[in-house]
């Protein structure tokens, strides 16, 4: 297997993690948002991090991954980083994020009930202007912030060392962590904008980065394109772009463009299936041939793509593709692999 | 162009679906395209459509959220919420002739101006104006989980009542809940119609008096947690939407019952990978809890083997074939021929097992496939390649 000669730049990943508490992970439908995220999650926890994996679709994702039963609103170790770290794992859900907010800021646990069985939680959650997304963020935010011994001890050390969101597409991301303008059109003053000011803050810092999964396909990389420009619009950070389902490589680059012309040299074909002893020698070599042709095409195009990916200045990571889908071992894998191209806490 | 050329091979196991006839059948009205995000789903959609404008009939496609190129191929880049006329691509090479030529009419859906339409329809100016303003009504409008689906039902509903196609071809929101949009009506509903709303209303009835100081606690926690301003301005917004919300509702149940006639065919999208097989699965369990008539299963950007030998050269043969050459140091480019074709029909494999596997819980559902191609579809050309692929035929299986 050739050595590509446009790796992620050296130094790249390891500078975008320094320092960074709150990774938020998007990316198109269909390009393993939540496989990278697990992934992630699993690296920064290794040699003895500890982790939160927050999901807040509410689409179970990382339970099916770890093929484990649906998981509820609660922050449970659920894979073991090489090396003795820790990911917890929590799936958030909004009317659960609305009491918790309740009860943690303003000490009203009947209240919320109450609000709960008039159907108020469930209203205010589904259509109040940016209250869904202010209570998942906010879940987020106040991980990543938390200390040991409770939110106002201060002086404690951090109870996660790093929360990775597997958050929203790219397609709703921008609106999803602009938390602040959505709150504003509606709460001018009180609580809820106060909140939402905090969890802006956090996000706008340092100490938030927002990472994009993508394949080496047109779309995906356009809607990566399209969402780093957006965050950067809304002063938050991008971190590193993730190719994620990276196919192995078969052929030697510079055969590529010759073969993606006019297709592999049919004689020297047939005098290799002749030699190997295999049946029907001319027919296989066609079908051969259209394989070669269709595989070293689509090397190209995705040699463009990927250009076009290096173009927005973000470190690439680079994720193979796990044939057969993912579980707990091929994450492990996985999240070696990140660790390999310099992610760490 | 496909990624080989090869031929379309019949869907094992399961049955074929008969595009052709599903799109030639003048009872066929309307044809939803449902599945994951990711999946094809608008791609299948429009070339569901091309294809049955080119086998003539007079079709429209709403398209919720295509990809630019494509968009643009089709004319409908600028969001503007009106069918607009697709001029149809000369016809190919060794098309069959004397089918008259039908129409393709092309929309992207706005659904903030869909929404905004039905407003005016049900209120008075005046009513609708203060609707329109409110920023809750903004939110329902534009970040309503429901509302794209909602709204893409309603357009298909004013398509379907104004006459003017035989055909409409929809394709749906790539929903986190998958099939939101037949829930639209129910949870519009929900949070119209209940306790909440009464609470709210300024004019209080009986059952607000009856609920008393219980009321006047939530009200103030409400009030001081979002602000007061907060609160009249969801006030506000429900007495007035509360006046509309009948005409909606109706609405929504006619648009569900029409879903459940005959004439509807639901086409579920998937890739051939586990995840959006599963995903598909449920759709298809979810449909026919509903009673929703589903056509079949769409299985886009699949890995067929080639036509002619290769088709019966295992992995295990091939690999084992390299390794021989290999280590006589000759035939470089066979080796890696080789292993290239070993990988394919791994692929190949594993993609048949997940089909098979879901196909096992469905016997009964229909099923077409679609090669996977090297570049995406930004033309009416690449359309019409994936509609022939689809109707399992064209110039894919050419001179198999």
């Amino acid at each position: 297997m050739n050595e590509r000669e446009h790796g992620p730049r050296t130094g790249g990943p390891g500078e975008t993690f320094a320092g960074a508490r709150l990774h938020i992970v998007t990316g198109k439908g269909g390009t393993g948002k939540t496989t990278v995220a697990a992934a992630l999650a699993s690296a920064l926890a290794a040699d003895g991090g500890r982790v939160l994996l927050l999901e807040v679709e509410g689409r179970q994702g990382v339970a099916s991954l770890l093929g484990s039963a649906p998981l509820p609103y609660e922050e449970r170790v659920m894979i073991s980083a090489p090396g003795g770290g820790s990911v917890s794992v929590l799936a958030a859900d909004a009317e659960a994020a609305l009491l918790e907010y309740l009860e943690l800021f303003h000490g009203m646990r009947m209240a919320g009930r109450a609000l709960t069985r008039l159907g108020a939680v469930d209203f205010a959650t589904t259509i109040a202007p940016g209250l869904r997304d202010v209570l998942l963020t906010g879940k987020a935010t106040e991980a990543a912030e938390r200390r040991e011994g409770g939110r106002r001890s201060g002086g404690g050390s951090h109870r996660y060392d790093a929360v990775v969101m597997d958050a929203p597409p790219t397609g709703r991301i921008g609106r999803f962590l602009n938390v602040n303008s959505e709150v504003a059109g509606l709460a001018r003053t009180g609580p809820i904008r106060d909140h939402a000011d905090q969890v802006m803050a956090v996000i706008r810092s340092e100490r938030t980065r927002v990472h994009f999964v993508t394949l080496l396909e047109e779309m995906p990389a356009q809607e990566t394109r399209d969402g780093i420009a957006e965050i950067e619009a809304l002063g938050l950070r991008p971190g590193t772009v993730v190719v994620n389902m990276f196919g192995p490589e078969l052929l030697q680059e510079r055969d590529l463009a010759t073969m993606a012309a006019g297709g592999p040299d049919g004689t020297a074909l047939v005098d290799g299936l002749k030699a190997a002893g295999l049946p029907e020698p001319e027919e296989l070599a066609d079908d051969l041939a259209g394989e070669v042709y269709a595989y070293a095409s689509r090397r190209l195009l995705e040699q463009r793509v990927r250009e076009g990916l290096v173009g927005t200045g973000l470190p690439l990571l680079e994720l193979p593709k796990v044939e057969g889908g993912v579980d707990r071992w091929t994450l492990t894998t996985l999240a070696r692999r990140l660790t390999e191209q310099g992610v760490r806490r | 162009m496909t990624d080989t050329g090869q031929a379309q091979e019949p869907a094992s196991e399961a049955e074929r679906l008969d595009v052709d006839t599903l799109l030639d059948d003048p009872r066929t009205r309307i044809v939803v395209c449902c599945g994951a995000g990711g999946v094809g789903k608008t791609t299948t959609a429009a070339a569901l459509a091309l294809r049955a404008a080119e086998r003539g009939r007079r079709t429209v496609v709403i398209t919720v959220d295509p990809a630019r190129r494509l968009a643009q191929s089709m004319g409908v880049a600028e969001l503007d919420n009106t069918p607009r006329p697709v001029p149809l691509p000369p016809p190919a090479e060794g098309a069959p002739s004397g089918t008259a030529a039908g129409s393709l009419d092309a929309m992207m859906l706005d659904m903030k101006r869909t929404f905004d339409e039905v407003v005016r329809e049900h209120a008075d100016p005046e009513r609708a104006r203060q609707i329109l303003a409110n920023p809750f009504y903004q939110t329902l409008a534009t970040g309503f989980s429901g509302t794209q689906e909602y709204m893409a039902m309603e357009k298909l509903g004013q398509l379907s009542q104004s006459g003017e196609w035989d055909l409409i071809v929809v394709d749906t929101p790539p929903s986190r809940s998958a099939l939101d949009f037949l829930d639209a009506p129910e949870r519009l509903g929900r949070f119209l119609d209940g306790k909440l709303i009464k609470f709210l209303s300024p004019a209080g009835t009986g059952a607000f008096r009856l609920l008393g100081a219980g009321m006047n606690m939530v009200g103030s926690v409400v009030g001081k947690i979002v602000g007061t301003r907060f609160l009249s301005d969801l006030r506000s917004f429900v007495s007035a939407f509360d006046a509309v919300f009948g005409g909606f509702q109706e609405r929504a149940e006619r648009t569900y019952r029409l879903l459940r006639t005959s004439g509807t065919a639901f086409v579920v999208v998937a890739t051939p990978d586990t995840d959006a097989l599963r995903e598909a699965s449920y759709f298809i369990e979810r449909l026919d809890r509903d009673s929703m008539p589903l056509a079949g299963l769409v299985v886009n950007r699949t890995h067929p083997l080639p036509p002619g030998p290769g088709a019966e050269l295992d992995a295990e043969r091939a690999l084992e074939a390299a390794t021989t050459l290999e280590e006589a140091g000759t035939h470089p480019l066979t080796v890696a021929a080789l292993r290239l074709h070993a990988q394919r029909v791994r692929t190949h494999e594993r993609e048949r097992l997940s089909r098979e596997r879901t196909l096992s819980a469905h016997p009964n559902v229909r099923v077409a496939e679609v090669a996977a191609r090297v570049e995406d579809v930004h033309d009416l050309t690449g359309l019409r390649e994936i509609g022939a692929s689809l109707a399992g035929g064209g110039p894919i299986s050419r001179g198999r």
